[in-house]
């Protein structure tokens, strides 16, 4: 019995330890990454058949806000274009709105504040696993949308960004579902104040119902699309090309 | 001895939803254990409440000093270095993520990948859960045997019981046909309790479920509540497999694994007085 015993726990050890290996083969096969990607498709999917499409983030007090709102990804861009735009208080920094549109926009700051805005607070929720809570205000992404004349065929949104990771470019891309609802906004203050560079000055996206990677920061162009082939590496944002990250970050 | 087993009589102890749903969550579990400890590494702090990051109160933190491994609960500080915070990996570089490379899946650092494995094996955890409930419900599994009763309730049959366990003798003939109450107990909390409670906290740390279920938010305490809930149920759970494999070791491993293969359990034989 005692020798059974111990060539249990021997084979239990050695078992554990071809596990081991074992998923770091699996982890390294296309075939079984495809077979466990299937789930992000299943989670969009699962998550808009069973849950309200213009169901709202929550929005806390003002009381519940955390005390201090930390930044991630880049916190100051280097490009020369940046801070040329920063030196002049983004006085020549306009918003480009273009693609699959009637009507291409070029706004400027002054515009896009003296539109009608909303204000939320809301949960920002990092892949990483931390939350932080501010108050964003800005304009509603639907109203900007129609103010262009996005065509039915647009599927996508495509967010340019002022800031490098390496060499390439940040962007980030949501659908239409995302794109009109109500506390969707491309965001120019936090908390009261105008957006500090290292939250994305002078516009973000504000997409509440997905993790922070999604909410694209330093904008310079909104492009309306009818696939996201052809940015980047076609996956739809910069970690979603060079991490794998998921393109739906409802989870 | 062994001529006295070989006469005892065999029962048809685990029906084929329950071995099924064991097998299953051997693997699963085990890999949704591993890449949830890969996804704890990519923030290796707990909070309570709606929000918390770097700049929050964290209740627990697996963190590095600049030469140690640190495990910090409340005010309580355990240095660990080697396993948590700081330890080597398989190229000899010391590494200052929380959980070593051997406890996560994949080994080396990704979060995106293990959100891959993790949000996968998810789905087969949450409808296996389900599929063994429904069945156990059927096959009357939870009628017959996770009933908490009085027998499994009452104060004394539990002392008396715990002393069972402590000296680790395991119930033999007629009693052994039955789960003992201690069994029962925590069959019945992680099935009913930690694992429906890992699911809730899973789903709770989603802002797509958030806006569409806010009432899990309110539930759970806020969603940084949910995350430390998630890790603690975790954790009842790896501590109940360590306790149940110990237990199946020292009772008669190849009868156990034959029941949990097969469903035919030999009874043990009657201990003389």
């Amino acid at each position: 019995m005692i020798l059974t015993r111990r060539a249990l726990v021997t084979g239990a050890a050695l078992g554990a330890g071809g596990l081991l290996s074992g998923c770091d083969a699996l982890n390294g096969s296309e075939r079984f990454q495809r077979m466990i990607a299937l789930a992000e498709g299943a989670n969009l999917r699962i998550q808009r058949a069973v849950t309200a499409r213009g169901a709202l983030a929550r929005e806390y007090r003002p009381e519940e806000r955390s005390p201090v709102f930390r930044s991630n990804g880049t916190a100051m861009p280097s490009t020369p274009l940046y801070q040329n735009l920063l030196a002049g208080g983004f006085a020549d920094w306009r918003l480009a709105i273009d693609g699959l549109v009637a009507r291409p926009l070029s706004l400027s700051l002054g515009e896009l504040t003296a539109m009608p805005a909303r204000e939320q607070i809301t949960r920002h929720d990092c892949v990483e696993g931390w939350s932080a809570i501010g108050k964003w205000r800005g304009v509603p992404l639907a109203g900007l949308l129609d103010a262009a004349g996005v065509r039915p065929s647009a599927r996508y949104l495509v967010f340019h960004c002022a800031d490098l990771f390496g060499s390439a470019p940040y962007y980030e891309s949501i659908d239409m579902v995302d794109a009109r609802h109500p506390q969707t906004i491309l965001a120019y203050a936090l908390n009261d104040r105008m957006l500090p560079v290292a939250n994305g000055a002078p516009l973000r996206l504000r997409v509440e119902r997905q993790l922070g990677y999604k909410h694209a920061k330093y904008l310079m162009r909104v492009e309306a699309r009818d696939t996201l082939a052809g940015i980047g590496q076609g996956k739809g944002g910069f970690w979603e090309d060079v991490a794998g990250y998921e393109w739906y970050a409802g989870i | 001895m062994t001529d006295r087993a070989d006469t005892q009589p065999m029962i048809y102890r685990h029906r084929l939803a329950t071995r099924l749903w064991h097998w299953v969550n051997v693997v699963v579990l085990f890999v949704l254990l591993m890449s949830g400890l890969m996804i704890f590494n990519a923030h290796p702090r707990l909070y309570w409440g709606s929000y918390g990051a770097n700049f929050d109160q964290a209740w627990l933190e697996i963190g590095a000093t600049p030469d140690a491994g640190v495990l910090k609960i409340g005010s309580l500080t355990v240095p660990t270095t080697g396993v948590l915070g700081r330890w080597t990996d398989p190229d000899g570089n010391v590494q200052t993520r929380a959980f070593p490379h051997w406890a996560t899946i994949p080994s080396s650092y990704d979060l995106a990948g293990a959100r891959r494995w993790h949000l996968a094996f998810a789905w087969i955890f949450a409808w296996g859960l389900l599929a063994f409930m429904v069945a156990s419900l059927v096959n009357r599994h939870i009628a017959r045997d996770l009933k908490l009763g009085r027998r499994e309730l009452s104060p004394r049959r539990l002392w008396h019981d715990a002393k069972d366990h402590a000296r680790l003798r395991f119930p033999t003939g007629q009693e052994a046909r039955r789960y003992n109450p201690i069994q029962v107990i925590s069959y019945v909390g992680v099935i009913f309790v930690a694992l429906p409670l890992l699911i809730a906290t899973g789903l709770t740390m989603s802002p797509g479920l958030n806006a569409a279920a806010p009432w899990l938010l309110d539930l759970l305490g806020g969603r940084q509540s949910a995350r430390s809930l998630h890790f603690i149920a975790a954790v009842a759970v790896v501590l109940f497999t360590i306790v149940h494999i110990l237990l199946v070791l020292l009772s008669g491993p190849l009868n156990q694994l034959r029941g949990m293969v097969t469903g035919w359990w030999r009874l043990p034989a009657e201990r003389q007085p």
